[in-house]
């Protein structure tokens, strides 16, 4: 039988839940990061503007598996050169103050960046572009006389987002927001490259020690497709909630 | 070190050093990454206008095939795609005895053969599906006068349908040229030494992974800055026909 996973379908299981998790918590970030990206696009301050385009032209231009590893590989190096300078500095500054001051580690010497918060940290960091692009798009797509008008009638800016924005936005950015879902969630099988024990990783694993690597993996792809099957009724659902009614 | 590091990396002579020492390994690296981008892409043309074509046809058993590849390559991560190939292979290949086995074995144990069919497999179902949406975009009445013409179904595909449909897709055909350079790195996972090959090579030489994979990024980004170009350039000599005429 070509799917008898030999008692590994627990370990995969597992992995498929690791999978999710990142993916999900990726999302997270690249929502907010992607928010912020898109306000910051549509800035007046040429400054920050500037910042946004920098951000979004870096991170379409390079791949995300050589972000990976730079923030795998590199953060590591950073955080921890980072720390260390500010254990330093602040020392010398109380040492200054009082001159019986003991040195002392404020902030931890020595960090380890886990696979799991590269991966999350890097996948939201990538996809934050690519949100900021589809939301920003999707801001402009809103009639600016409509915010006018809620504004004439009293509303708060918050109430303004709320009922007039939001809906809105949210029907111009689905399509796009979908898309960059689906492309995130196949993006997080690369976290398994950096070490994480995700769902590729385990069926690697199982497929290394049972001889029959194309079987697990096989059963990862398919994983991947119902995942993929479930987001885009889901899509559909929320698709048909912000579209225009017309009776 | 800490932040000034970080800005100091580039003004390092370190730095220079390593280019100096290691820019054959990166140049060599770009070469394969290119000629495997542009091979993939090539041959993925060849699957994905057929299939393009298929998936468009009124048949369920012309349609049913090409739907299941395309879903199946588009909905899993490349990744895993390329493991199938490149791991899974020696399942049913390895220690058996089967003439066509013995044939195709010696193939799938090079690392460079699986990249490559992993990849044009994967840009041919994207690309089929760019296909697919710009022969459904084709304006009815161009088939209709094809047809008034008397044109054969071979003849209207091959001179009205086809050629229109590619100059409609170029766009989003330049969008999958981008994402199969960035999907490429893959490669250097798989023992081939690509750009990100490379870039892994140099840090683990030095344990410099600022230095390596920022040198990567920007070699995969200018890339990326000269395909844009080029394809802009191809853009405005198939639609030259669409710009309104200088006065």
């Amino acid at each position: 039988m070509l799917l008898d996973l030999q008692g590994y379908e627990g370990t995969i299981l597992a992995g498929a839940w690791i999978t999710l998790e990142v993916a999900l918590l990726s999302l997270l970030l690249a929502v907010v990061l992607g928010m912020l990206g898109a306000l910051a696009k549509l800035s007046s301050i040429a400054f920050i503007r500037w910042w946004a385009t920098l951000y979004t032209t870096v991170i379409r231009g390079i791949p995300d598996l050589i972000l990976m590893m730079l923030i795998f590989f590199g953060g590591q190096i950073f955080i921890n050169e980072f720390n260390v300078t500010l254990n330093d500095w602040l020392n010398e500054y109380f040492a200054g103050q009082n001159p019986n001051h003991e040195w002392t580690s404020y902030l931890p010497d020595y960090v380890d960046v886990s696979p799991f918060f590269a991966g999350v940290v890097t996948i939201g960091f990538i996809f934050g572009a690519y949100m900021a692009e589809t939301f920003r798009g999707a801001i402009i797509a809103v009639d600016k006389g409509q915010l006018e008008a809620a504004r004439a009638y009293g509303m708060s800016s918050m109430m303004v987002f709320r009922r007039v924005m939001f809906p809105q936005m949210m029907r111009h950015a689905l399509p796009g927001f979908g898309n960059n879902w689906l492309v995130l969630l196949k993006t997080t099988a690369l976290v398994s490259i950096i070490g994480l024990e995700d769902m590729v990783k385990a069926a690697g694993d199982a497929g290394g020690s049972t001889q029959m690597p194309f079987t697990f993996y096989f059963v990862v792809a398919l994983i991947f497709l119902v995942f993929t099957a479930i987001s885009t009724s889901l899509l559909n659902l929320a698709e048909k909630k912000y579209a225009i009614v017309s009776r | 070190m800490g932040f000034d590091a970080i800005i100091n990396w580039f003004g390092q002579i370190e730095y220079f050093q390593l280019l100096a020492d290691e820019w054959p390994l990166y140049l060599s690296g770009l070469w394969t990454t290119l000629w495997l981008v542009a091979f993939s892409l090539f041959l993925g043309l060849f699957i994905a206008v057929p299939a393009g074509i298929m998936n468009n046809s009124q048949n369920w058993f012309v349609r049913f095939p090409a739907w299941a590849f395309i879903y199946f390559f588009r909905g899993t991560p490349l990744l895993i795609q390329l493991f199938l190939i490149y791991y899974g292979a020696g399942q049913f290949l390895a220690n058996n005895e089967h003439p066509l086995a013995l044939l195709l074995w010696p193939w799938f144990q090079e690392a460079w053969f699986c990249a490559l069919l992993a990849f044009t497999l994967n840009t041919g179902a994207y690309t089929a599906e760019i296909v697919r949406g710009s022969i459904n975009t084709m304006p009815s009445g161009e088939i209709e006068a094809a047809k008034a013409y008397g044109l054969s179904r071979y003849k209207i595909m091959s001179r009205i349908v086809l050629p229109s449909a590619f100059r409609r897709a170029l766009p989003a055909y330049s969008n999958e040229v981008i994402f199969m350079l960035h999907g490429s790195a893959l490669a250097g996972v798989v023992t081939i030494v690509d750009l990100t090959g490379a870039a892994r090579i140099v840090n683990s030489r030095y344990y410099a992974p600022f230095e390596a994979f920022i040198t990567a990024g920007l070699l995969y980004m200018l890339t990326t800055f000269v395909i844009v170009f080029l394809f802009k350039k191809w853009e405005a000599r198939w639609h030259k026909h669409l710009k309104p005429l200088e006065v």
